[in-house]
């Protein structure tokens, strides 16, 4: 796996998404989107949101779905 | 204080609900049925002499003392073998009786060593006791008889001597041996007058089968086997009841002291998780407490290029909270964290996340239990709706088919494994998943009846293939289905594992696994009574960790071995405080009691006890510190009694994390691999320095009791408070039952708990409150904590590690009896004369294609980095597989391990590294690198 940070915030997102995708795909988006907001620190939520701002490359389509609609992150 | 004498009762206690009355000296008495009169006569306080009687084995009926008479019945019948029966008259004091045991005693004492002033058990020797007891004064047979003492000793191993003169032949020994640890090693060789106890086939004692767990020592009655403590210090004076620090089972003994000097440590009957019993580390290697090593003064430096500098406390605190503050000033409130111990108190955890919310007022808190059992907190929360195992260790006596996932309970939870092995000696089967032959696959008198030797990796499609089994041939417990889980879920679920592709025959291209194998292990379990799993790390240090955690939990609810004793899911914890470290909110996302951080209720309940506002948000878990360390948002930790640079996966990454920091506060008892990147060095206590609770695999809360000052000057808790304070948080405790209060006043499923109950019953297993103020042995009995069970879906996943032509074998990691994680303590203990260094099982297929013959030294690579160590050729792994442990800090077996995590919790993928293999003349670059920076950074300036 790469050391970049941020590509390996991509690499543990889809691993979630992929862990949910045998649910219906809206509900697979939820529990990735809820799972994330519930256990990433927000520095982690706020480097994957650039990305997704960015085009979101590399995400599958159920953790970019996810990330687009998680809350931003709020400033220390 | 005195010395805790418990009592003997000569046999074992009888489960039989059907009670007996009779007689015993005049005295009425009632028992339940099966129970020996020599128990019965106990039970009323008539001690009826005995020699080859303990009450924690069978009866035997050898050594003749115990005779009594019994009205209108012939003869003089051995107490110990004779059960009771509804009305009879006992006498255990006659004119006959008096000159039989007289007798008897003058043969024993005619062929023994009369040197009792000299002996090391003079004082603490059922055979000098029993002397007195008959009223021996004169042997008929002479004092000048063979007295053996030219036979010598056995000193060969390095807790316990073998005497061999003083043996009484009484067969304890060997009993223990094969009832209480079942490893059979010992037996008795010769006949007649030559019988002697024999370990193995006349091989000293170290080089035997022989675990050392102590139980023969335990049973001896005279100094044949012997503490060699006996020897060096006398006999102890005064003891207190506490609890192991080693593994999860948490073995309660009683601390023998002279002054405060430790003796011995003696497992304690009444103990809830042992029942008596022990292992070589917990019975012997304490001596790391007062090993050479122990650093117990506080030290600073500014940077890790230099060597350290004794300060004092308050010198070393104040350096280290005006870091912080330094840190935070400049880099931000989240730039700072910590890591909790699960070696420490519970006190001490909910301290030291207590300080980082409150002190720092982040979350960016984790604890060790992150790299071993974070996926069953999760995986079991989800399904059942509590992050706990639901039995406890007394269950596994009444289970009909016990299934072992991932997990080597004679090796990694002794004294769990020797009563699972009882159980099967009784009749229960055995089903084994694991890649590697564990010992309890075959071993003397137990036998798995399914090994299913799977491929690393690829759990949950195995857990899924035994579903599929279940399911499919009809052997669901629709009854329990229905009133007691979610039935549409288990619908879905059901056809989910039905699909032909969880076949058994379809996952055997990943698992490697034979598919009638798989399909006679479900049979098996769903159908052959009460059936328990056991699982250990081998399930949750994976990529699917938390998946398979949940897999496992479907099949238990699938056939209703949930709610009642003798089934259950049941993690085997690691360390000795996993589950309580969990318990007491180290994870950044929960508070104590497992209660989400963004919860506002829950978190205005602490913020009033504590009078800080609280953060909200999540903080950073172990791996995610690292991360942002390298990245440079995390720049200060304080770390607990962990040594993550050398248990954490992916070794050069950690070093480069902990490099990265500004402030490293370690507190530990040495100076270990993590404290060469630390800034400021807090000495620790061990846990027989302190007062506090650890709570063991089966939930259940036990008291640490200090038994000796504290050599560091003050208790891990106190040292943590001191630094809360300093950074303007003041905790004013004076001592760890107020924190224990804290706590439960807080904390739903610990309300009911304190030290008060905890010395009124022994132990409590939470939930503890009104509902249930003696605690809760078995979890889920009228119902799920979460209210209806929950199916979910296990789709398999194979990880992303994978073989190629570079890395062509899988390694797994794991741990062995002597040494205990990192090796920190048993590494200063004697135990390294069964495990000197790390080795590399490999099979000898895989050596012989490599040109590796055993005892070569290999290099074994990774894509993460490489390191070398012997290899030894064994069948115990598959072709394709191989094996090391991680206890010795010159091996590194992590610096081949990859950051490959849990999906749902980072739990590291330790168990599954593409790994190749070729001769080597000597250490790796790595190795030598990290030697030298090693003995550089442990320099202690001269005052």
């Amino acid at each position: 796996m790469s050391h970049s940070t941020e590509d390996k915030l991509v690499y543990m997102a889809n691993q979630i998404a992929t862990a949910f995708a045998q649910l219906k795909h809206e509900e697979a988006v939820v529990q990735t989107r809820t799972h994330i907001a519930k256990f990433w620190d927000p520095r982690m939520r706020a480097k994957i949101a650039e990305r997704v701002a960015h085009g979101g490359e590399g995400l599958s389509p159920i953790a970019k779905e996810a990330l687009e609609g998680l809350p931003a992150v709020k400033a220390a | 204080m005195s010395l805790i004498h418990e009592i003997d009762y000569g046999t074992p206690v009888s489960k039989s609900e059907k009670l007996v009355t009779l007689t015993i000296d005049g005295m009425t008495v009632t028992v339940p049925e099966g129970t020996s009169i020599m128990r019965a006569a106990m039970e009323v306080g008539n001690q009826i002499p005995k020699l080859c009687a303990t009450d924690m084995i069978e009866a035997f009926g050898s050594c003749r003392l115990c005779l009594v008479e019994i009205e209108g019945r012939g003869g003089t019948p051995a107490s110990c073998t004779t059960p009771v029966m509804d009305g009879i008259v006992v006498k255990t004091q006659t004119e006959r009786l008096k000159q039989i045991r007289r007798g008897v005693m003058e043969l024993y004492i005619s062929d023994h060593p009369l040197d009792c002033l000299t002996c090391s058990a003079n004082g603490d020797c059922e055979l000098q006791d029993m002397a007195g007891v008959v009223g021996l004064r004169e042997v008929r047979y002479g004092y000048e008889g063979e007295n053996h003492t030219k036979l010598g000793k056995d000193e060969s191993n390095p807790y316990f001597t073998y005497e061999q003169s003083k043996c009484i032949v009484c067969n304890r020994c060997v009993r223990a041996c094969e009832e209480v640890q079942g490893t059979f090693a010992l037996t008795i060789s010769g006949r007649g007058f030559g019988s002697r106890v024999s370990p193995g086939m006349d091989e000293p004692f170290l080089s035997s089968e022989c675990v050392s767990c102590g139980a023969c020592v335990q049973a001896c009655p005279t100094a044949t086997l012997n503490e060699k403590a006996m020897y060096d210090i006398g006999t102890p004076e005064h003891s207190l009841v506490t609890t192991c620090a080693y593994c999860g089972v948490g073995c309660t003994f009683k601390a023998e002291m002279r002054g405060d000097e430790l003796v011995r440590m003696v497992p304690y009957k009444d103990g809830k998780a042992n029942r008596g019993h022990s292992c070589v580390k917990g019975r012997f290697a304490y001596g790391y407490a007062t090993h050479k090593d122990r650093i117990l003064k506080p030290m600073i430096r500014s940077s890790i290029h230099e060597p350290w500098k004794e300060v004092s406390y308050e010198e070393a605190i104040q350096y280290a909270a005006s870091e912080f503050k330094r840190i935070q000033e400049k880099y931000g409130r989240r730039a700072v964290g910590g890591i909790t111990s699960s070696r420490c108190t519970n006190e001490e955890t909910y301290l030291v996340q207590k300080l980082i919310r409150g002190a720092f007022g982040n979350n960016n808190v984790d604890t060790c239990a992150r790299v071993c059992h974070s996926p069953t907190g999760y995986g079991l929360l989800q399904t059942y709706g509590t992050s706990a195992g639901t039995q406890d260790f007394d269950s596994v006596e009444e289970s009909d088919v016990i299934l072992v996932i991932g997990a080597n309970p004679t090796d990694g939870h002794p004294v769990f494994g020797s009563r699972m092995k009882k159980r099967l000696r009784q009749g229960a089967r055995l089903i084994v998943v694991d890649p590697r032959r564990i010992d309890a696959v075959r071993s003397p008198h137990v036998e798995a009846a399914f090994h299913l030797p799977l491929k690393p990796g690829t759990n949950v499609a195995i857990v899924t293939a035994l579903a599929h089994v279940i399911v499919t041939e009809g052997l669901v417990n629709e009854q329990f289905v229905r009133e007691r889980c979610d039935w549409d879920e288990f619908q879905e679920w059901a056809a989910f594992v039905a699909d032909e592709r969880h076949s058994p025959e379809a996952v055997q291209k990943y698992t490697g696994v034979d598919p009638a194998l798989v399909r006679g292990a479900a049979r098996l379990y769903a159908t052959g009574g009460n059936g328990a799993i056991y699982y250990g790390l081998g399930v949750t240090e994976h990529s699917q960790g938390s998946t398979t955690v949940m897999a496992i939990a479907n099949l238990a609810m699938a056939t209703g071995n949930v709610g009642r004793n003798g089934v259950g899911v049941n993690p085997l914890r690691g360390q000795n405080n996993v589950q309580g470290s969990c318990d007491m909110g180290s994870f950044p996302h929960e508070l104590p009691g497992y209660r989400h951080i963004s919860d506002d209720a829950t978190r205005a309940a602490f913020e009033a006890m504590w009078g800080v506002p609280l953060d909200n948000e999540p903080g950073l878990r172990i791996p995610n510190m690292f991360d942002a360390a390298v990245e440079g948002t995390y720049k200060g930790m304080y770390v607990q009694g962990e040594d993550i640079l050398q248990s954490d996966p992916d070794t050069k990454h950690v070093s480069a994390g902990l490099a990265a920091l500004e402030c490293l506060v370690v507190q530990d008892l040495f100076l270990n691999e993590t404290a060469n990147y630390a800034h400021v060095f807090l000495p620790g206590c061990s846990f027989l320095e302190k007062d506090g609770t650890f709570t063991n695999a089966e939930r259940r809360i036990q008291r640490v009791r200090k038994v000796m000052a504290p050599k560091n000057g003050y208790a891990d808790w106190e040292v943590t408070q001191m630094l809360a304070s300093a950074l303007g948080f003041p905790m004013t405790y004076q001592h760890p039952s107020e924190i224990m209060d804290e706590i439960a006043t807080l904390t739903p499923t610990f309300r009911g708990v304190s030290y008060a109950k905890l010395d009124e019953l022994g132990s409590v297993q939470w939930p503890c409150n009104e509902k249930a103020p003696e605690g809760t042995p078995i979890m889920h009995i009228d119902g799920f904590v979460r209210g209806k069970g929950k199916f979910i879906l296990t789709e398999y996943v194979p990880t992303d590690e994978r073989t190629g032509p570079r890395f062509p074998l899988l390694l797994t990691t794991g741990r062995i009896l002597s040494q205990y994680n990192v090796g920190a303590q048993t590494r200063r203990t004697a135990n390294t004369a069964w495990h000197a260094e790390d080795v590399l099982e490999i099979h000898a297929h895989d050596a012989e294609n490599r040109g590796i013959r055993d005892g070569d030294f290999v290099k074994l690579d990774s894509r993460a980095g490489s390191t070398s160590l012997k290899a030894v050729i064994s069948d115990r792994v598959s072709p394709g597989v191989v094996y090391t442990t991680f206890h010795h800090p010159v091996t590194q077996a992590n610096v081949v391990t990859t950051d490959y995590s849990d999906w749902a919790t980072n739990c590291p993928e330790y168990k599954v590294t593409a790994v190749q293999i070729s001769p080597s003349n000597g250490p790796t670059q790595w190795q030598e690198d990290y030697e030298d920076l090693s003995r550089k950074s442990r320099r202690i300036a001269a005052e």
